[in-house]
């Protein structure tokens, strides 16, 4: 835990009256994927909205790549390594799915008005280099045959691919999901678990917020629990799967004698 | 790897040649006035693509846009006219009016950053307005736009003692003043067709329609929307501003009506009717919407040769017929008349998708 790629410390947000995170921290090392649960209204999203900069938090700071996060413009975020998805799917609607791609490549690259308009060798080649990228992503992410397909024509599950192709496509060090298998059935969620496992394969830390529980402890090397805007636990999905607090945030209090009573069994 | 294949090259040429001979057509056929509006029908076209830039690619309803016309009119009258003694030559005015509208752009940008939809709209609007009263209004203390007497004499556009403004004999053929400015609104024109075909297939165009789709995804993914947007209203900006040097040295007369409001819901009904976000659709819609109320005055004569005397005014009935084309435009062709290349395929990808997704599935 030395060197955590994302160290998130004392991040406090208020609503109005509401405080939707107290003093939250969480530390995700390289290579893990991190699972973030909780039951709904908890905190997780808001938690991912601060990270990537559509809100500002009152108080925390977010160390990342040893540089500090907090408040950070969603563009900048993005151009630091962070790339994320949407909970209700946001794709560029009427642009095809290797448009939405390509816009993904905006932050690695440099044509500005005048290489636009001029069209010169620069431009071109970077042009190509971004249309060919956006090809291979697809193909990464299995949606490769409706390329030229408009996104909001896609399936459901392939828009949420799309989703995710379109964030590697900046080329993040931090991936961050907001519940990728939400409405998916148990073959597709299968199928994203595997293109989950292959990008952590691949070098890329996975940030994951997800309410399919046979998911999150299957794939998760490290998990943190909010509760009413509190982390509550933190560690392994077998350390998290015991702890008293999870168990009663989940169902009810009481839960915890009836769970050791059927342990017990 | 550019393809030099006769077939193309031979389209273009005769594009070429019609466009050439099209001023002489017109003139022989229709009478010198039809080429004065097919000139101006240019100047729309001018406006009518920056105006997409704000609105078809980036999605920013700008109601206000013909102030950026005005500026370009109104720099390039007051420095090349007697209002001040100034003659500069239009070479230097014409990047001079485009770098003020442009920085008009970025002032009126800067304040709407965070506003959307019907929001912008009125804020824009209000913006246009502004423009046209401080226009109306600067003739006191101090006589800078002349007022509501706007300018005159405004020099015409002329280059090395070349003057646009004189009749020239070229063999058998009469170069009018309109036939001249035909040739540089014509290339001014298909310079702001190329620029925003250009623009609309790369990285900026991209951002630019991404931010139309969602704003918030589009600045997840690393796209400054600040810079992207006020970019946007930047280049539509000066595409006005060049259009509007160019109508002041085209009519050597402005004055802060020419600028009103129905203007730039003109500019915006050539957007929308043509096709918004597609080039083709927007040049189409700012000729047709040009040339049609022109078209329209013939209701007089048409009636006198058909019913024998002038039933229903023309002037009247002119505008009546304008407004009912255009409703019959938007119920039979709601995208427009020539919609963009995302609708077009839109409708491609209702037949093709099926058997796509059944490929992918088995």
């Amino acid at each position: 835990m030395a060197e955590a790629l994302l160290a998130v410390s004392g991040i406090t947000k208020r609503f109005g009256g509401l405080t939707a995170l107290e003093d939250v921290s969480l530390s995700v090392s390289p290579g893990d994927i991190y699972g973030l649960i909780g039951p709904n209204g908890a905190g997780k999203t808001t938690l991912f909205n601060i990270l990537t900069g559509v809100y500002a938090c009152d108080t925390g700071k977010i160390l990342f790549k040893n540089k500090y996060l907090q408040n950070t413009k969603p563009h900048e975020v993005a151009s630091a390594g962070i790339a994320r998805t949407f909970q209700n799917i946001r794709l560029f609607a009427n642009m095809t799915a290797l448009e939405n791609v390509m816009v993904g490549r905006h932050v690695r690259t440099r044509t500005g008005v005048i290489g636009a308009i001029l069209r010169n060798r620069v431009t071109r080649n970077e042009e190509r280099a971004t249309e060919q990228r956006a090809h291979e992503l697809l193909d990464y992410c299995g949606i490769a045959p409706h390329a030229n397909a408009l996104a909001r024509h896609l399936a459901y599950g392939d828009q949420r691919r799309l989703e995710i192709a379109r964030a590697l496509a900046t080329e993040p060090s931090l991936l961050a999901l907001d519940e990728p298998a939400a409405g998916m059935n148990a073959t597709e969620t299968g199928a994203l678990r595997g293109l989950l496992e292959r990008i952590r394969a691949d070098g890329i830390t996975l940030l994951l917020i997800e309410h399919d529980v046979k998911l999150v402890m299957g794939l998760c090397d490290r998990l943190a629990v909010l509760d009413y805007g509190r982390k509550i636990a933190e560690g392994t999905p077998a350390e998290v799967q015991r702890d008293a607090r999870v168990i009663e945030a989940y169902l009810g209090t009481g839960a915890t004698e009836a769970a050791e009573a059927a342990d017990a069994t | 790897m550019r393809r030099f294949d006769l077939e193309h090259w031979g389209k273009f040429l005769l594009l070429a040649i019609a466009l050439v001979a099209l001023p002489f057509l017109i003139d022989a056929a229709l009478g010198r006035a039809w080429v004065r509006i097919i000139d101006i029908a240019l100047l729309f076209v001018m406006l009518a693509l920056g105006l997409n830039i704000v609105v078809g690619f980036a999605g920013l309803l700008d109601l206000g846009y013909i102030a950026f016309f005005a500026v370009g009119a109104y720099s390039y009258a007051l420095l090349a006219s007697p209002h001040f003694g100034v003659h500069w030559p239009f070479l230097a005015l014409l990047p001079i009016g485009a770098m003020f509208a442009a920085v008009f752009g970025v002032l009126l940008g800067a304040p709407t950053l965070k506003l959307r939809g019907d929001y912008l709209a009125i804020v824009t609007l209000g913006f246009g307005e502004i423009i046209r009263i401080f226009m109306n209004n600067l003739n006191r203390p101090v006589n800078i736009t002349n007022g509501p007497q706007g300018i005159t004499l405004i020099d015409p556009l002329q280059v090395a003692g070349f003057s646009l403004s004189k009749t020239y004999m070229l063999g058998g053929l009469t170069l009018a003043p309109v036939h001249l400015y035909y040739f540089v609104f014509l290339a001014c024109a298909l310079l702001t067709i190329f620029i925003s075909l250009r623009l609309e297939n790369s990285r900026i165009g991209r951002a630019w329609v991404a931010i139309r789709e969602d704003e918030l995804a589009a600045s997840a993914m690393g796209i400054n929307t600040r810079n992207v947007k006020l970019l946007a209203f930047a280049m539509g900006a000066t595409f006005g501003g060049v259009a509007g040097g160019l109508f002041a040295s085209f009519q050597g007369f402005i004055s802060p009506e020419s600028f009103a409001l129905l203007d730039s819901i003109m500019v915006l009904a050539m957007v929308v009717l043509g096709g918004i976000g597609n080039v083709g659709g927007v040049v189409l819609g700012a000729i047709l919407l040009t040339a049609l109320p022109e078209a329209l005055r013939y209701l007089g004569p048409m009636q006198e040769q058909w019913l024998g005397r002038v039933v229903v005014d023309p002037s009247g009935l002119r505008m009546l017929m304008f407004g009912l084309a255009l409703v019959l435009i938007m119920l039979f062709r709601p995208a427009g008349l020539w919609p963009s290349k995302t609708r077009q395929r839109e409708l491609a990808g209702l037949t093709v998708q099926p058997a796509a997704s059944g490929k992918h599935d088995g």
